[in-house]
Formats: C-alpha cells, structure tokens, sequence
C-alpha cells in the first residue's frame, strides 16, 4: 500500500540517514513547542473564560525572571541547532578525496551528463554503488538546480560559473532527479532518473553499447582542433605557460596576487583569458568565448587534469 | 483611558495644515519627514553603489580603461557647478528665514540655472558616449579585448549618472513649483518649511554626485 | 445575532450626527480625500479586490495540481499563474494589507492625532498603487508574466517571454507606494502622539508598526533600484546580472533578497501588533511583559535585514556566508518565541470572552506555530539543502504570511469593524469564518510539508504519480478555504446595510479608539486633544512581579 502513497523518501545516500536524523530531531522539538503552547492555551482558555460580563482580573504587568527563562532556552537551543546543521553541512558540501568525476551541463530543459570515460547521457544517470561521486556543474542558459531527493542532495547550477555537488549511493534502484530552480516554460519536465548500480554492473555499463571517446581525449581533440598547443608548449617554452602538471597548483598571476588552477579558472582562463593572467607572459590569448561550447570546456579540463608531470621530475 | 482633554485655541497662523497642533510641531514633521525619504534615497542608490564596488573589484583593468574613455574636464566642470548650486540653494534657505521674498527668489533662480547647466553638460557628454559607440546596448562598438567587462561599466555609468539626472530633473521641477510660491509670496520668516526641505534634497542630489565623480572619472587614472 | 452577549451595552450610546462616512458625499469626497479614515477605506477596497484577483489564480493552480499529468492548462500558462498569483499577492495585497488598511485608520487614532503628519502623501500613496496595480492588470491581461515573483535573472532579463517590463514596474510603483506609507507612520509616531503618550504607552500596535515602517524605509529602495537594474538589462541589454555579458546572476539574488526577506517580515509583523490587541481585549489583561513584546519587534525588523542569505545555501555563495547567515535565521527564533510566550502569559489568569476576534487569535497561533516552528528546519543548513525550492518551502511561507498576516488581518477586521463601519457583524457566521479558515489552511498546507520532504520541487506543473493523494488533499483543502474568505466578505457588506448599530466600545478594550474616539470616529478623530494618563491596556491596578 505504501508504494502508491509514499509519506516517506527513500534513503539512498550515505546522507540520508544523516539528514532525516537532524529532520526528526527537529520535527519532535517543533512537536514539543507547539503542543507546549497550544495545550497553555486551550486550558487557559477554559480555566479562565469569562464568568461575568464585568469581571475585571487580576492585571500582571510580567516577570522579568520568566523573560530571560523564554529567552535563554530558545537562544540555547537555537545554537545547537545550529551547530548540528553546520557540521552536517560541511559534511554533505566537503567530498573525500577518491571521488569519481563526472561533468553536468543544465540548458533549457535537458541535463546532459558525461562520464569521463566518455559515456554521455541526457536526463539519465547512472552511477556505481558505494563509490563517491562528485558533480561538477554549469548551465548554458539560466539557473536551474540539480536535485536527488532519494539522496539528499542538491545545488544551484549556475551560468557563468562551475558548482559541485558529490555523494555516495547506498542502496540500488532508480531515482528523481529533478531540477529544483525555476528555469522557464519546460521546467518540470527538466527531470530525470539516477540509476544506482553494482560497481561491476557499471563497468559494463561503460564500456557497452556505443563506443565514446574518453572526456580527455576529446579535450585532447579540442585542443589541438583550437591550435593551443601552438603556444601551451609541453616544455614550457611557448608564449603560452605549460599546462603539464599544472592542474591543482597555485600560480602567480601578472599584476600581483595568485590563483589556484581549478575547474573555475581554467574556465575562466579559457573564455576570459585576460582577466586573470599568469605572470611573465603577454595578454595575447583570444577569447573563445561562444566558440566552445559548456561541454567542450569540461572536456578540455579533463585533459589538463589528465596532463601530470612526467614520473621523473618526482624522482629524488 | 483619557481623562482630560487639551482646549484647543483658535487662532490658526499661516501656513499651518489642520493635522498639526502648531507650527514647530510641523516643521519637526516636516524635516523628519524630509530625513525619512533621504535614508530611502540613500538605500536606492546604495544598489547601484555595491553593483559597482562588485564589478569593479572584478574587473578592475576594464574599470580604469572606462574611467580613460569620461571626460574628466566636463565632469570636474560639473562638479564645480553643482557645489556652486549648494551654496545658492544654501542662501535661499537663509534668506527665506530672514523673511527676504527677493533675496529667496534671486538665489532659487541661481540653483534653478546652475542645474540646468549642468544637465545642459551632461546631455552633452552623452551624445559624445553615443558618437563613440560607448553606450552599451544602443550603440555600441566592440572596444579591444576588455569589450564585455567595459560595456558593464558604461552600464553603470548610464545607470548611477542617468539616475541622478533624474533626481536633478524632479529637483529643477520642484524647484519651479518653489518659485511660482514664492513669488506669489507663500512664505514668511514663520512659513518656510518647504524651502528648507527641498535644501535638504537639493544637497543629497549633490552629495550623490560628489561621490559618482571620483568613482566614475578619478579612479584608476593615472 | 449574538450581539447582545458582548459586554459593551448597544444601547445607550448616541453616536455623533457627522463621522468621517457621512461628511461629505459623492465619489469626489472620496477620491480626494485627505482623511486618513477614508483613505484605509480606499485601500480595503483596493486590496479586497486584488486579494479576489490573486485567490483566483491560487484557485486555478491549485486546480492545474489536481492531476499529475499537468492537463488542465499548458505549462506556459500554469508558469504565468503561479507568477502572477505571487506578484498580487506579495506586492498588491500582503505587503499593504494591514499597514495601509488597519493601520492608516488606527495608527493615528490610537496615538491621539487628527490625521498622519502627510495626508496628501497618504492619498499619493494610494493613487501610485493604484497606477501601479493598474498597470498589473494591463500585464496580466496583455499575456501575463512567467518569471516568477522572484524576477530571477538572467531568466528574467533575457530568456522570458512574457510582460517582464511591465509587471516588475508595476511591482516597482508598489513598493513607492509602500514607502509613502511606511514614511508617513514613522514621522506620525515620532512627532504626533498626543499629550502624556509616551513610547512606552504606546498601544503594540503601534509598535508593531514601527518596525514595518523601518523595513519599508530600508529595505523597499533596494528592491526599486534592483528591479530597475533587471528592467536596464532586459530593455536596454545593460549586462548587470547576465553571465554572457560580464555580469553576475547571484548578485541580483543578493540585492533581491535583502529586500525581500525583511518584506516577509512586513508581512508578519503588522498581524503581531494586530494580535497583541486582541489578546489583551479578549483576556480583558495588560500584555503580559510589553516591553519585551514592543522590542522583540524591533528585534525582528533588525535581525530581518541579515537574513537574505538564508534563501541562497545553494547558490553557490561561499560556505562561511552561508554559517553567517544561517546563525542569524536560527536567532529570529528567539523574539518570535518572546512574543509567542507572552501571548500565553497574558491569557493565564485572564478574563477570556468566546467571541469572533477570540477564534481568531486562537487560529493565529496555532498557524504562527507551524509557521515560524517549519522555519527552525529552514535556517538549518544541512536540512536546507534537502527542502530548499521544495513544496516544504512554499507550505513554510504560507504559513507565516497566509496563517499569520491573512489570519490577522481577518481577526483585525472583525475586531476594528464595528469602529470603521459602525455596524456590528453576525457573531456566529464571524465564529465560523474563523474555524473554516483554520480547517481549510491546515489541510492546504500541512500536506506540502510532507510533499516536500518527499522531495516535490515547488512550480511544477507536471509531478510524478506518487505526489497525487496530498496534491488532491491539499485542493481539496484550498476549496474549503476559498470559502472561510469568500464568508466574511458577504456578512462584512451585508452588515453595512443590515447590521445593528455599534456602540462606542462593543468590546470593552481599552484604547484610545475605543474610549475616547467615537463609532464610527469624526473627521478630525477627537473634539479636542486627549491627553493620556494612564498605561496601555491598563484594565485595572497594576502588580508588578
């Protein structure tokens, strides 16, 4: 009978418990308080409605010891709260390290996913059990908002910038996912499934049906297709920085100040390459901003990522 | 509740509206009033102020460029104007307290002409914008590699100065209305609220425009 | 009816031959008029009517959700309701619901003054809202708008469709109008009150006030000035929130948002007031703990102006804001629990009447309840990242600004009602308003708060299959309560015509209007200056603990 009047989502992240447990924490402490007022008032109600049309009562102007009591307890119980939430936040926002990486672009109304190994789907998702997964995400229009009930998790998808999300599937089966920010005519059919897999059951899932090109070497593709390597010479002698290596570290930039190379600023450094530029070399890259697409832009990132310094510059 | 209550006298001074016990409870109103609406216009224009803080901590090589591309003369000209106009909307008041019907009318007409000259040079350094393609969305004309981020300050500098044009618009309206009062000789030395309040006005509008100049035309000039 | 059971005796009270109804007629003693009386009455009108205007469309979509397949109206046109139903509600009807009604008629009355310090700018008021909402109908009716009330870039300023331009400046004249009003208060409270009427006798109505107005001062510009920038880009391609032009789309969420909080909180404060009141009258007791009543509401009107963050955990501003933000939503908890607990302590040992005014104190704090207990679960972070944009969210706010403001404006009618028309309502069909109100708004909203733990994204026009049961729960509710409104409004009018006369002080409450103005008050409010020499609510000798 509950399949068709569910009252309850189901928990399918290594959030969920987590998130419900703060849920119904607060939901018997919102019980406690309601029914605390709510049960004062009726009695008073009752106990003390008016017997005579010119009764006049007792007048009690307050009591400054019951104020502070009012206070102080909703004050104190307020900021646990809040350090509960707080703490619960930092885990849900704070990914571990060994996440598997996958690419969303939001557009009007449609999500288009991309493993790195190549596979892409539209408004599907499937992803293996018990293995972090981590979003990264941006939009080609508006703002929409990527949203997994069944895992707790969601985040704004914004144009212009890269957001991230990650979790970790705990249970099979499908799921919604829905888009959560309001985006326009389609916006409640921007929706899709998660579909949660044995990791066995995943690995041939890529690697079945339509053979795709890895994330990285399609970026590989772009960036040679774009004539990058032109100046972002391998050995760091092009009028552009090498790229080797380069993902994840701090550089200086040209004007004072640094940056880390990140999604965010490989981005950046791709459609706005003036904005924040590495010392020592010229403003001189164009912008390709409408020329790469959302998509074409993980790519490349993908494939600086996947440039790391040679072996043997680690050696001792 | 009430027990007794106040008899009202009835005499009633001039300029004294119905709603009011007597006029020093009037003119508190009035000026309260007056500093009410200025704490509003302040959080109006506090929105374009923090778009600019925002972009222009982004974007500030595009910001200096735009900051080249303002006429620095025609502004500082105009500066110059409008404290000029402060000064004489800052007589007028006095002499409306010291009862003087011509000594207001000579220096509201002065505010009123100082205003106009300065939108008269405003209305000139715009067309010079839309001769020069810097007028984002109506006429403009792709400027080097820093295009996209410029056009976001001309946005603003059409957006802050267009605004305060206005506000000086509405003031030199205002400040008609004032003078055909006067003239017809409205106010006294007891009467004057309206004069003096619409000062308070006049001296935001320039104070708005004291901080729009460095912000647009000074910084990152070198 | 019932009338006979109240404590004030009807008969024996000769009502002036002239009030503020009978001096002067014709439609020009109204549209000209600088009564403040007369202009609340305007603005009753004004806002029943936009009230009926966005209740339809809350009526269409609730009609649209009864089946998951999204078949009665094309998405288009469902994205235009729920839009519309926000603006007219939010701008049109909540935000001057009891300020410019209640409050235009009461404030100064109850302070001791003969109208607010600026009648001409009360009535300009009046007319930009009027403009205003005329030019929202003329959106509405040249094909509406889908943005949302939000008025969300670069949706809005790009991407829309719809009649953009016009509504956000029709939404824009409102808010002016809005700040007329709350410009007024602030300088009539400070300057008009009459002799012996100290801050701290003011009636918490008054105070309640106070902090609306603050909010409108500070808070209104800021929406004015960020909808101008929106309408600049959408007009003129100015690239202020336009990710392909430079700008940045949070920002406009941040500007937006720093109205738009405190607005809520314009929205809930008021009916506070409007509740402090009655609760006093109807336990015939001083408020228990009055200054911590008036200041927790300035506390709120404070607080509300560092909240906006909380509606943005997601929108990718930086974590340590988001903490900020979060810790300052957790503390609004704490005046709104002052205020709840005082009500409390002033029914304890009170003298308490079963009248209309009585049910509806009762139903506001059971909905406040929910209202501001459903927040606890929103300024938490953890949690917000599950609800956010849920169906959660929208039962959340129906709650504080539909239980909370509607319900007080409701109660506040029927209390002041007597005072302004001068006529008295039927009790029982007031006591039955009352509880169909109630009934009605629980089994509308309760179930959206399981629909939205469940994960059902608000403005969906089509939804899973899973969702139906409470969807139709909740439609079904809704009709029960379009009745709980559509009820007072015919006994309201009918009274005018049919209702027994009112005596000066029906309820026995102690006030300025009630004692010394008189049913239905005169042009100037007194004869004479009153001159106050005693506490508010000060029903008999007070012991102090």
């Amino acid at each position: 009978m509950w399949t068709d009047f569910p009252l309850f989502p189901e928990q399918a992240s290594s959030f969920a418990l987590k998130v419900d447990g703060i849920y119904f924490a607060t939901v018997l402490l919102s019980v406690f308080f309601a029914a605390l007022v709510s049960v004062l008032v009726i009695i008073f109600a009752i106990k003390y409605r008016r017997k005579s049309p010119d009764e006049i009562p007792r007048q009690i102007a307050g009591h400054i010891g019951l104020e502070i009591f009012w206070t102080a307890i909703p004050l104190v119980l307020a900021l646990g709260m809040f350090v509960w939430s707080t703490v619960l936040y930092f885990h849900i926002t704070t990914p571990p390290a060994n996440t598997l990486e996958m690419y969303v672009v939001g557009k009007q109304w449609m999500w288009k996913l991309q493993h790195p190994e190549g596979k892409r789907e539209i408004n599907e998702l499937h992803v293996p059990l018990g293995q972090p997964v981590r979003l990264t995400m941006t939009s080609e229009d508006v703002l929409h908002s990527f949203y997994i009930p069944a895992f707790r998790v969601k985040k704004d998808v914004v144009p212009g910038r890269y957001t991230s999300l990650w979790f970790e599937a705990t249970k099979i089966g499908s799921y919604h996912l829905f888009c959560a920010e309001y985006c326009g005519t389609e916006h409640s059919r921007m929706i899709g499934k998660v579909h949660v897999m044995e990791p066995q059951d995943y690995q041939n899932w890529l690697t079945g049906g339509v053979a795709n090109e890895p994330m990285e070497v399609a970026g590989e593709r772009l960036f040679e297709q774009y004539a990058c390597h032109t100046c972002h010479k391998v050995d760091g002698k092009g009028r552009g920085p090498s790229l080797v290596g380069l993902y994840g570290k701090s550089v200086g930039l040209e004007g004072g100040g640094s940056a880390v190379v990140n999604e965010a600023y490989i981005r950046e450094s791709i459609l706005n390459p003036a904005v924040k530029l590495v010392a020592g070399y010229k403003p001189i890259m164009p912008t390709f901003k409408g020329q790469i697409s959302e998509e074409g832009v993980m790519q490349l990132i993908a494939y600086v990522k996947s440039l790391k310094a040679p072996e043997l510059t680690s050696v001792e | 509740m009430a027990a007794d209550h106040v008899d009202h006298h009835e005499h009633h001074p001039h300029g004294l509206a119905h709603q009011f016990e007597d006029m020093a409870q009037q003119k508190e109103s009035v000026l309260l009033g007056m500093w009410s609406f200025l704490i509003t216009e302040v959080l109006f224009f506090s929105g374009y102020f923090l778009t600019y803080l925002v972009y222009r901590t982004q974007y500030p090589v595009a910001f200096a460029e735009g900051s080249h591309e303002l006429d620095i003369t025609m502004g500082a000209f105009n500066t110059v104007v409008l404290i000029l106009s402060s000064l004489t909307m800052a007589m007028a008041v006095h002499k409306s307290h010291e009862g003087s019907k011509n000594g207001t009318l000579g220096y509201l007409i002065a505010t009123f002409i100082l205003g106009g000259v300065f939108l008269c040079v405003k209305y000139v350094e715009y067309s010079a914008k839309f001769e020069h393609g810097l007028v984002p969305g109506l006429a403009w004309h792709p400027h080097g590699e820093h295009s996209p981020q410029l056009a976001l300050f001309f946005s603003l500098y059409f957006g802050m100065t267009g605004m305060h044009a206005l506000h000086m618009i509405i003031g030199a309206g205002l400040l008609i209305w004032l003078l055909v009062k006067t003239a017809k000789g409205t106010y006294t030395a007891e009467y004057n609220a309206p004069i003096e309040v619409f000062g308070l006005y006049w001296h935001f509008v320039d104070i708005v425009w004291i901080f729009l100049f460095p912000l647009l035309y000074l910084l990152g000039r070198h | 009816m019932a009338i006979a059971e109240q404590d004030g005796n009807a008969s024996g009270y000769a009502a002036p031959e002239t009030n503020y109804i009978n001096n002067g007629y014709g439609l020009k003693s109204w549209l000209l008029t600088k009564d403040h009386k007369r202009i609340a009455v305007l603005y009753m009108i004004s806002i029943s009517i936009f009230f009926a205007v966005g209740g339809l469309f809350a009526g269409l979509i609730r009609l649209e959700l009864l089946t998951p397949q999204g078949d009665f109206s094309h998405s288009d046109t469902y994205n235009k309701l729920f839009t519309m139903h926000g603006v007219v509600m939010i701008f049109f009807f909540l935000v001057p619901s009891i300020p410019a009604t209640l409050g235009n008629f009461l404030v100064p009355i109850m302070i001791g003054a003969k109208d607010l310090a600026f009648p001409r700018i009360n009535l300009l008021s009046w007319y930009v809202y009027i403009i205003g909402g005329t030019l929202g109908v003329i959106g509405i009716l040249a094909g509406g708008v889908d943005t949302g009330w939000t008025f969300y870039t670069p949706y809005s300023s790009t991407y829309s469709n719809s009649n953009v331009l016009i509504v956000a400046f029709a939404g824009f004249l409102a808010g002016f109008s809005s700040i007329l009003t709350g410009l007024n208060f602030i300088v009539t409270i400070h300057t008009m009150r009459a002799p012996g009427m100290t801050w701290f006798r003011l009636p918490l109505f008054i105070w309640a006030h106070y902090a609306t107005s603050i909010i409108m001062l500070l808070g209104t510009p800021v929406i004015a000035i960020t909808l101008v920038l929106m309408m600049l880009e959408r007009a003129f391609g100015f690239g202020f929130f336009d990710p392909r032009l430079g700008g940045d789309p949070v920002l406009f969420q941040h500007l937006f948002w720093f109205y738009s909080h405190p607005a809520v909180y314009i929205m809930i404060l008021p009916s506070m007031g409007v509740m402090s009141e009655m609760i006093a009258c109807i336990s015939r007791k001083r408020v228990f703990g009055y200054e911590f009543v008036a200041f927790s509401s300035v506390a709120i009107a404070i607080l509300g102006f560092l909240v906006w963050g909380h509606h943005m955990f997601l929108s990718s501003q930086s974590t340590y804001a988001g903490m900020v933000f979060s810790v300052i939503t957790f503390l609004v908890a704490v005046p709104s629990a002052i205020k709840t607990f005082n009500w409390t302590a002033t029914m304890y040992k009170g003298s308490i009447v079963y009248n209309t005014p009585m049910y509806y104190v009762m139903g506001y704090l059971g909905l406040f309840l929910v209202g501001g207990l459903t927040g606890l679960f929103l300024s938490n972070m953890g949690l917000d990242i599950h609800l956010h944009d849920t169906y959660f969210i929208v039962a959340h706010f129906h709650y504080i600004m539909v239980g909370g403001q509607v319900m007080g404006y409701l109660g506040g009618m029927h209390f002041w009602w007597p005072k302004i028309s001068g006529k008295m309502y039927p009790e029982a069909l007031g006591k039955a308003s009352a509880v169909l109100v109630f009934l009605g708004f629980n089994l509308t909203f309760f179930p959206q708060f399981v629909l939205g733990y469940m994960g059902m994204p608000r403005r969906y026009h089509s939804y899973p299959d899973e969702f139906q049961i409470l969807n139709v729960a909740s439609t079904g509710g809704a009709s029960v309560l379009a009745l709980g409104y559509l009820l007072p409004g015919i006994y309201l009018i009918w009274s005018i015509f049919k209702g027994a006369n009112a005596p000066q002080n029906p309820w026995g409450a102690k006030g300025l209007e009630w004692e010394v103005a008189d049913t239905p008050p005169t042009t100037f409010n007194f004869e004479s200056t009153p001159v106050v020499t005693e506490e508010a609510y000060q029903y008999g000798p007070i012991e102090e603990h």
